[in-house]
């Protein structure tokens, strides 16, 4: 695709939408007919292998990269349209081009997006006829407003692109509009795709036979709308920490200082809204869990005490990383503000506090114990170790550790500035009460949740989250004044990083896709034998559940795969770039 | 203070294995302190990483070992070291030990679909206590069938999960695992009372196979005990442990499904 700045004229934004919804007919249309064909030339069956390898490995892997794809192409432009209002309102160009090098990141995404959605639908088709006749049969209204979406979205989303420079000045509203017309579009997409995974999930709306009785009822199933949440949010942080990887690579090549600065800048972006909409993701994911667990306590079980239990542990690890990776990203960034040396002090109670709060998240249920060690704990559980297993302690742990990040923020936030509004020591007063008083009430609960019964407990957590919410809520309505006219110390000196800043930027991008890897699995393995659970068995020979092991492995070929892609689109989109192509 | 980075680093380390080997008691077992250990040595290394001053401080020491500035004992303690500390995790990994083998279990098994009590077929999504429905209409009448449920718990279970519902009955250390302490938070608070009733009506043979190893030597009490009999027993355990089953009415929501 080529860049909008090549001719800014309407001629060429028509033009180049016209090809892309002419490469998407044509990718539907050749899925439509190799589908077809080979439906009808393969013998009949119910399950087919494909050329030797497992049907349920080959639809995994196909789905979890088109997922990855869609995450990515859905999230970016969320927060590209932001990023370029607010470059319209502060009239700060800098603002317009980062969304707009956000945007460079889609065109090639889209493309593998289609394509991995394309290969998705044959083996679907293809592997899995009987189960896939019987979806479509169910959801045959959903499939045609998918494809009306799909065409909605290629249209908007190309004209959004290829009429950057064209709707810029007065016009600039109209792009902007279409900004926001190609995230309704995407999100309404996100939600009917959600329809047919939380129905093999929980359905609904079918009577014993199988038939619809309500396609409503089907649709609105009870994990239906908590994934819509927990996904739409998670695309977000999953797009921020891939474009921030962007800025890390093109920041570890730049040739010049200025090339540094920039991408420099970009990765703090990314990093920052990748956390940003990672911090209400848990609390996402925990109402998912709730539905799941009412829904059947079965697959409750097996997701959290059960079979499942132990990949728990590993998603712990992970987010415990992505919280410490990005506390070192802030700590290290800043070092390049004049004047963050002020708050280095506080680096030494901030590690503490998510170090042991990392370690109560990470502590298993279940432990691992010999037979002497079984012994001398009195049994399988450990009676202080114990206290740390269960959710009372880990939601504590994790708001705790939301709380610390936060502040990170904040002090890196104020790094080169000092308050010059007559009331600051009392705004700083204010601010740390709201945080002391957040913590307070988030380790209160932590401890009282204990002697409570767990239909209590679950509440709690609502209270935590208020607190932890309320307390970021106040610190920035306070920030915000306060700040104002601020004196500043020096200016930041963007591009004076250690290079090993950037790998933490990898290291945030490449958890982030191991972990949604890692969730997607729990999610569709806790169906276990089941393709919809308790109505349609899996009948394969694939109807177990595979050992973690094995498991994980998929998980990390996917992660590699996904970021052998990634950097086509980081190369492609590097190409793209007019600057580049200037030198 | 900061050319001491390194040393404060390494006796910080220490000082946390050290209280954790030596300060918990009952000791924690290996693969919990490893778990810690490691999340100790990130959390250290990623605070000394996080500031450039800090973190060359920290390399200072390393660099003038390596390159051989400092003093020959420092060089000879560090090159001698570290084969020495890695033959000695060696050591350690493959000695021969008369202990059992690991053995990874999960917490609470996934209770089936349905199963069969008393020669029935019983879903197990819709089961739930027929003499709870007593707690809003007849307290006294709860009371009762919960005094009920203890002399049957007496009766029967208390041998093995012990007069304080802790587990620690008399055969209690003849079993490996032992039986549940129903006073834990995580044992049957955090259970919906139709899988307390699976588990006690199927017992240790009804247990499934997804979760393996899975010992239990629980009986199949639907063998020995009535449906009622069972649901009694269990209204005590709740009201003895001082905990209340784990339900989804208080919070509204879907429906059951």
């Amino acid at each position: 695709m080529a860049s909008p700045t090549d001719a800014p004229s309407a001629f060429a934004a028509l033009k180049g939408t016209y090809k892309g919804v002419l490469k998407i007919s044509l990718m539907l249309a050749a899925t439509y007919l190799v589908a077809q064909s080979l439906s009808s030339w393969l013998p009949a069956a119910d399950y087919r292998q494909f050329f030797g390898l497992s049907n349920r490995t080959t639809v995994w892997i196909v789905a979890e990269l088109h997922l990855m794809f869609a995450a990515f192409v859905l999230g970016v432009p969320i927060f590209a349209v932001i990023t370029e209002l607010v470059g319209a309102v502060t009239k700060e160009k800098r603002y317009d081009d980062l969304a707009k090098e956000f945007t460079r990141l889609l065109a090639m995404a889209y493309t593998l997006t289609a394509v991995l959605g394309c290969v998705l639908l044959v083996l679907f088709v293809v592997l899995y006829p009987k189960l896939t006749g019987y979806l479509s049969g169910l959801f045959k209204p959903t499939w045609l407003v998918y494809l009306v979406l799909i065409f909605g979205e290629v249209i908007i989303a190309y004209l959004y692109w290829y009429s950057w420079d064209l709707l810029q000045g007065p016009r600039k509203k109209w792009h902007l509009l279409l900004g926001l017309l190609v995230n309704l579009w995407g999100t309404a997409l996100l939600f009917v795709a959600d329809i047919w995974v939380t129905f093999m999930m929980s359905p609904a709306g079918i009577d014993d036979a199988g038939k619809l009785t309500s396609l409503w009822a089907a649709i609105n199933n009870p994990t239906w709308m908590p994934i819509n949440i927990h996904r739409l949010l998670a695309n977000v942080a999953f797009g921020g920490s891939i474009a921030a990887a962007y800025g890390a690579v093109r920041f570890l090549n730049a040739k010049t200082d200025e090339e540094r600065a920039r991408f420099d800048w970009m990765g703090y972006i990314g990093s920052f809204i990748a956390i940003a909409a990672f911090i209400p993701l848990p609390f996402a994911g925990y109402w998912l869990g709730r539905e799941i667990y009412q829904f059947s306590q079965q697959m409750g079980v097996s997701m959290m005490g059960g079979s499942f239990a132990w990949l728990w542990i590993l998603q712990a690890m992970l987010i415990g990383s992505l919280f410490l990776a990005s506390n070192f990203y802030l700590w290290l960034g800043m070092g390049r503000i004049p004047g963050a040396e002020r708050y280095v002090k506080f680096q030494i109670p901030m590690m503490i506090l998510l170090t042991i709060g990392f370690i109560v998240w990470a502590t298993p249920r279940s432990i691992i114990a010999s037979g002497a060690e079984m012994s001398a704990m009195g049994g399988s559980h450990h009676p202080f170790l114990g206290l740390f297993g269960v959710m009372a302690a880990k939601n504590t742990a994790v708001n705790l550790m939301i709380l610390t990040t936060f502040f990170s923020f904040m002090l890196y936030r104020r790094g080169n500035r000092v308050a010059t509004v007559s009331w600051a020591a009392a705004g700083k007063i204010a601010q740390a009460l709201a945080i002391a008083a957040a913590a307070g009430v988030v380790l209160g609960y932590g401890i009282y949740s204990y002697y409570v019964p767990s239909n209590i407990r679950i509440g709690f957590s609502v209270y935590q989250v208020s607190a932890v919410l309320a307390a970021m809520a106040v610190f920035v309505a306070i920030d915000i004044p306060l700040l104002k006219g601020a004196k500043e110390i020096g200016a930041i000196r963007w591009g004076q990083i250690p290079a090993r800043a950037q790998y933490a930027l990898f290291f945030l991008a490449i958890s982030f896709t191991w972990l949604m890897g890692l969730m997607g699995y729990i999610r569709s393995g806790i169906r276990q034998y089941w393709h919809i659970y308790g109505r349609v068995a899996d009948e394969s020979v694939n109807a177990y559940t595979m050992t973690h092991g094995h498991a994980t492995i998929i998980v990390s070929i996917i992660t590699v795969i996904f970021f052998l892609l990634v950097s086509v689109v980081f190369w492609m989109a590097s190409r793209n770039d007019p600057r580049e192509a200037a030198k | 203070m900061q050319r001491w980075t390194l040393h404060i680093a390494v006796a910080l380390w220490l000082s946390v294995l050290f209280g954790l080997k030596l300060g918990v008691r009952p000791p924690m077992p290996a693969s919990v302190l490893m778990i810690y250990m490691t999340l100790t040595t990130i959390g250290i290394l990623v605070f000394v990483a996080a500031n450039e001053e800090r973190f060359q401080a920290f390399l200072a020491p390393l660099k003038a070992v390596f390159a051989g500035r400092a003093p020959k004992a420092a060089q000879i303690a560090v090159l001698a070291g570290i084969p020495l500390l890695a033959g000695w995790g060696a050591w350690l990994r493959t000695a021969p030990s008369l202990d059992a083998p690991f053995e990874p279990r999960v917490v609470h098994p996934e209770p089936p679909t349905s199963f069969s009590s008393h020669g029935k077929r019983i879903d197990a999504a819709t089961l739930k206590n027929p003499l709870r429905a007593a707690q809003e209409k007849n307290p006294a009448e709860l009371e009762k069938l919960t005094q009920q449920g203890k002399t049957i718990y007496y009766q029967n279970c208390f041998f093995c999960h012990g007069d304080a519902l802790a587990g620690d009955g008399h055969f209690a250390n003849a079993f490996s695992p032992i039986p549940a302490n129903f006073r834990d938070v995580g044992t049957i608070s955090m259970l919906q009372e139709s899988f307390v009733y699976w588990r006690v009506a199927t017992g240790g043979p009804g247990l499934p196979k997804g979760a393996t190893p899975w010992l239990s030597a629980m009986p199949v009490w639907q063998n020995f005990l009535s449906e009622d009999e069972i649901w009694k027993a269990i209204l005590y355990i709740y009201a003895g442990s001082g905990s209340t089953p784990r339900t989804w009415d208080e919070e509204g929501g879907h429906e059951k499904h």
